[in-house]
């Protein structure tokens, strides 16, 4: 059994909170490379050009890329041979949001109740899910999550009958109800599945992949390819101004679901999707 | 077409616009956003004064994050106006002339940015470190217990933004309409 001091998870979270913010991972900036090549709008190619100068001068100035620095959303893989000492983990788990969130200079975007309000000040609690995986190794990820593009998700309980067209028109139509809303181009978060939370959390999940990588079942591989050419068949295009880039990515994760079932949900995302991990 | 206006927008120098002209602000802006606009609501309804005036005000849908040292402000991008249209319509009849943000406003909003003769101009959302560089100054003017949803005076210079909607026009669809009939065109001309 391999002992870990919680402090390292708080160090992780810290450091993370603030790199995400700061800078963008490569997938991201390649998908940008790439969607100008394809982009035949000028004013879109415009639009994106001044997206990847923003990223330079956040670098450059030491400043978020955006000023909504989100809710940290905190995924940890915890393997089952790890002993983990010093305190409880999700105190060290917010520790690490406040520390990251201060230090950092990011925004406090966190009220202590939804209808009450009342800014928490420090932007804790993180939104915490925890995995037991095999290993003796602690995989911390810190996603900060914008609310411009939260606020347009959306989650459906199809009828089986619905079936495949169901599910793609559902999706297709929460990009385009989303228009300029949600900072395009978006990137799309899809859980096929589960039950009602789980299909929610799939999508969420689905967030960390990387924008270039495909759904390893060719069937979803292909679904996912489809519904981006699709969505950027709508004209929304970057910022909104109009354009063919209106989504970098549609990416799709799926779980076995029940007989009378079939949930789907789109968590939106924009084009300061961040996300980072370490191993611990 | 590019303008260069300066501070405060009165309804004369915002004529003549249209959607999509890119307008360089300078002069004094004020931030507000979702918290900002609920108190202000308040104080209009109790018939009380407000820590701002109205008067040919520019409102900048924004809350951003601390000022490193050394510096005014923080990353400083708009937000989504379309969660204040509720209150937009009161704010305009009280003088307000333009409003900085992003995303699509409701049909009410819409028809009193045209009856108004006031402007929404939009910035890129999330360049909040692009905003940031035109910002020489932020002075707390109000709630500071709102932390970032404070209402703040920005002096700007040469803020670049984009107009979304005056009068009967709206980028938003505009902008979507001229792409896809750029596509049909490309289409006929090919077939
Ligand atoms: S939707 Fe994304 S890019 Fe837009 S303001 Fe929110 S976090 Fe920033």
């Amino acid at each position: 059994m391999r002992s870990l001091d919680v402090k390292e998870i708080t160090k992780a979270v810290a450091h993370l909170s603030i790199e995400t913010n700061r800078y963008l991972s490569p997938d991201m900036e390649q998908a940008f490379q790439k969607a100008k090549k394809q982009e035949p709008w000028p004013l879109a190619r415009d639009t994106l050009d001044k997206i990847e100068e923003n990223i330079q001068a956040a670098q450059d100035m030491g400043l978020a890329i955006c000023q909504d620095t989100g809710m940290a959303c905190v995924f940890l893989e915890i393997g089952q041979d790890v002993h983990l000492t010093g305190g409880s983990l999700q105190d060290a788990v917010n520790e690490g949001v406040r520390q990251g969130y201060t230090q950092g200079y990011l925004r406090k975007s966190v009220v202590a109740d939804p209808i009450r309000r009342g800014n928490t000040g420090d932007n804790t609690p993180a939104v915490l899910y925890m995995d037991i995986v095999p290993g003796n190794r602690v995989k911390v990820s810190v996603a900060p999550k914008g609310f411009g593009s939260e606020n347009m998700s959306r989650i459906a309980m199809l009828k089986p009958a619905q079936g495949q067209q169901g599910v793609e028109d559902f999706i297709f139509e929460t990009a385009k109800l989303a228009g300029p809303n949600p900072c395009p181009p978006m990137v799309l978060g899809v859980g096929i599945g589960g039950t009602f939370e789980r299909c929610a959390l799939l999508a969420k999940k689905a967030l960390l992949r990387s924008v270039d990588s495909s759904n390893s079942d060719p069937f979803y591989g292909k679904m996912e390819q489809r519904l981006l050419e699709r969505i950027n068949e709508l004209g929304t295009g970057p910022a909104g101004y109009g354009g063919k880039t209106t989504a970098l990515a549609v990416l799709i994760e799926t779980f076995p679901t029940h007989i009378a079932g079939l949930p789907v949900a789109v968590n939106v995302s924009c084009h300061v999707t961040r996300h980072g991990s370490v191993e611990l | 077409m590019e303008y260069r206006l300066q501070t405060p927008l009165t309804k004369d120098k915002l004529k003549g616009l249209h959607a999509g002209d890119q307008v360089l602000i300078s002069g004094e802006i004020y931030t507000a956003r979702d918290a900002a606009h609920g108190r202000l609501k308040e104080l209009l309804e109790a018939g009380k004064s407000l820590p701002i005036d109205l008067e040919n005000l520019t409102v900048y849908y924004a809350g951003p994050t601390p000022a490193p040292p050394g510096t005014p402000v923080g990353s400083i991008g708009p937000t989504t106006a379309g969660r204040m249209d509720a209150y937009t319509p009161a704010l305009l009849e009280q003088g307000m002339t333009a409003m900085i943000g992003k995303g699509a406003r409701s049909p009410e909003v819409m028809e009193a940015i045209r009856r108004s003769g006031a402007v929404y101009f939009g910035c890129i959302g999330g360049a909040g470190a692009l905003a940031a560089r035109c910002i020489e100054k932020s002075e707390l003017v109000a709630w500071e217990d709102l932390g970032s949803e404070a209402i703040r005076k920005l002096t700007v210079r040469n803020f670049p933004v984009t107009v979304l909607a005056c009068g009967d026009e709206n980028l938003y669809e505009l902008g979507k309409s001229n792409y896809l009939a750029s596509l049909r065109s490309q289409a006929e001309s090919k077939a």
